[in-house]
């Protein structure tokens, strides 16, 4: 059954196994405005958590995007290149970053769950 | 603390969202969004309140020749009811601010600064002052910038005179507004100076008309890339002289050797030397926005020279790509020419463009 985390730092990890799907919260869409650029990473790519491992573009500014939790980056949403916009759209469906591998599943006890998120962004 | 804009209570009211900008809590955005608030203004009318803006008037029988001495042109000379780009250079040549100077009378002259100046420009105004049989006071206002097509048409119903003025003419109303067809997004349109009190009801007059919707800081940006226009602070400083901003078209020939003006002696030896970088546009070939403090270079590889600077870029919804300028050494300030920016540890290729990005649309009369 796949459950759905939150970090401080506005992303969503929703996890099924030891995989997740990663994306950017609707309120932090909402609060970056419209995306024109999403700079993605590289598949196989490992990174820690906190690390900065995307990048979005708004059109007057550019801000990171932090990996959860430790992994691997399995694989990246491709239709973002040409349609950055997806994010605005659909933050927590369609628009979502990466897809990765979970080093450490007991990481994910320290994020947020949706009750707990919710009352972070008020 | 940042300063609240007289109008702030409509923004609250609008859904603006809040940055901190030369001292003001400003709106950046509103519910539309950059992006939409950008093609709005292209398409429509858009409504900017630009109230850190500082007015600053100068009266007296030798104001002409303060203006003289304060920015390199000939005041004396400059026809009333017009306005005019301009700016304040200090002893080396570097730009204290950029303004619109306006003559409203045979001894009236009305600064617009920047914002973000205009503590130090009133200061160096005043200082100047005491050598001058003249007045300097700051002018409290609301200043309104109406920006695009429908601004013409949505203005003369408010303000019947308004269609009489062309690009860079100003004119006072009775009740004191200050009216000037000027702007900062490369589109027809007005900037607006009201007393304090009745800018609630022309602001709000202005936004019954479903063409106008208000617009922030955020589009106001993209808006002036594209339109190649420099921002202070950005693009230049006290650091940069005219001739490597871009802006040495603003002097009149003869004064580029020398002059009255404050930085005359400094800039004609700047003049005389070979000039090393030139301002240009700059088109990132890919979809990465390239802004400024971004450095350019020669080639792709990492031992390429460096070659430059990006002042200022982001991405331009109505080009529908990236756009940026920069200062890049004269042997590669060519159009057309590829160069590239580093963008976080990445070399992205840029062509060197003509600007404006989008064609100027100012109403120049029919």
């Amino acid at each position: 059954m796949a459950s759905t985390f939150y970090t401080e730092d506005h992303e969503w990890v929703r996890v099924d196994g030891n995989e997740a799907v990663v994306g950017i919260t609707n309120h932090a869409q909402e609060q970056l405005g419209d995306l024109v650029f999403v700079e993605l990473p590289e598949a196989g790519r490992k990174v820690a958590r906190g690390e900065a491992m995307i990048v979005v573009e708004s059109v007057k500014a550019a801000s990171d995007v932090y990996a959860p939790v430790d992994g691997e980056i399995l694989a990246v949403n491709d239709a973002l290149e040409g349609s950055p916009g997806l994010v605005n759209e659909a933050a927590e469906g369609d628009g979502w970053l990466v897809r990765m591998k979970l080093d450490d599943a007991t990481q994910l006890e320290t994020l947020l769950d949706e009750a707990a998120y919710a009352a972070l962004v008020g | 603390m940042a300063k609240q804009l007289p109008l702030n209570a409509m923004h609250v009211a609008a859904g603006a969202r809040f940055g901190a900008f030369a001292g003001y809590d400003m709106p950046i955005t509103y519910p539309l969004g950059v992006m939409k608030e950008h093609l709005h203004t292209r398409a429509e009318a858009g409504l900017f309140d630009i109230s850190h803006m500082s007015h600053i008037e100068i009266t007296g029988p030798e104001s002409p020749d303060l203006v003289s001495r304060a920015c390199p042109y000939h005041a004396a000379q400059q026809q009333q009811g017009t306005g005019r780009y301009t700016y304040m250079l200090n002893q080396q040549g570097g730009m204290i601010d950029d303004l619109i100077v306006s003559r409203l009378g045979p001894e009236r002259f009305l600064v617009v600064a920047n914002g973000a100046c205009a503590d130090k420009d009133l200061a160096h105004l005043v200082a100047l002052a005491g050598h001058f049989n003249v007045k300097v006071q700051h002018i409290p206002r609301v200043f309104l910038a109406l920006q695009g097509p429908k601004s013409a048409m949505v203005l003369s119903r408010l303000i019947s005179a308004s269609g009489g003025l062309t690009f860079m003419e100003v004119m006072e109303l009775d009740d004191g507004t200050f009216l000037s067809r000027s702007g900062y997004t490369g589109e027809d349109g007005f900037e607006i100076g009201l007393s304090p009190e009745k800018a609630e009801d022309i602001a709000k007059a202005l936004l019954q008309d479903p063409h106008v919707e208000w617009i922030g800081l955020g589009a106001r940006d993209s808006l002036r890339i594209e339109a190649g226009l420099p921002l202070y602070g950005q693009d230049m400083d006290e650091k940069t002289d005219p001739i490597l901003a871009g802006l040495l078209w603003a002097i009149p020939k003869e004064l580029r050797v020398g002059g009255v003006y404050i930085g005359a002696a400094a800039l004609a030896e700047i003049a005389a030397r070979s000039v090393s970088h030139k301002h240009v546009g700059l088109k990132p070939d890919g979809k990465a926005p390239v802004r400024g403090g971004a450095l350019l270079f020669a080639g792709e590889k990492p031992d390429a020279p460096q070659i430059g600077t990006v002042t200022s870029g982001g991405f331009g919804p109505s080009c529908g790509h990236p756009v940026a300028m920069g200062q890049v050494i004269q042997s590669a300030a060519l159009a057309g020419n590829q160069i590239y920016a580093d963008v976080r540890g990445r070399r992205l290729a840029c062509t060197i463009h003509k600007l404006p990005f989008v064609p100027r649309n100012y109403y120049r009369g029919d």
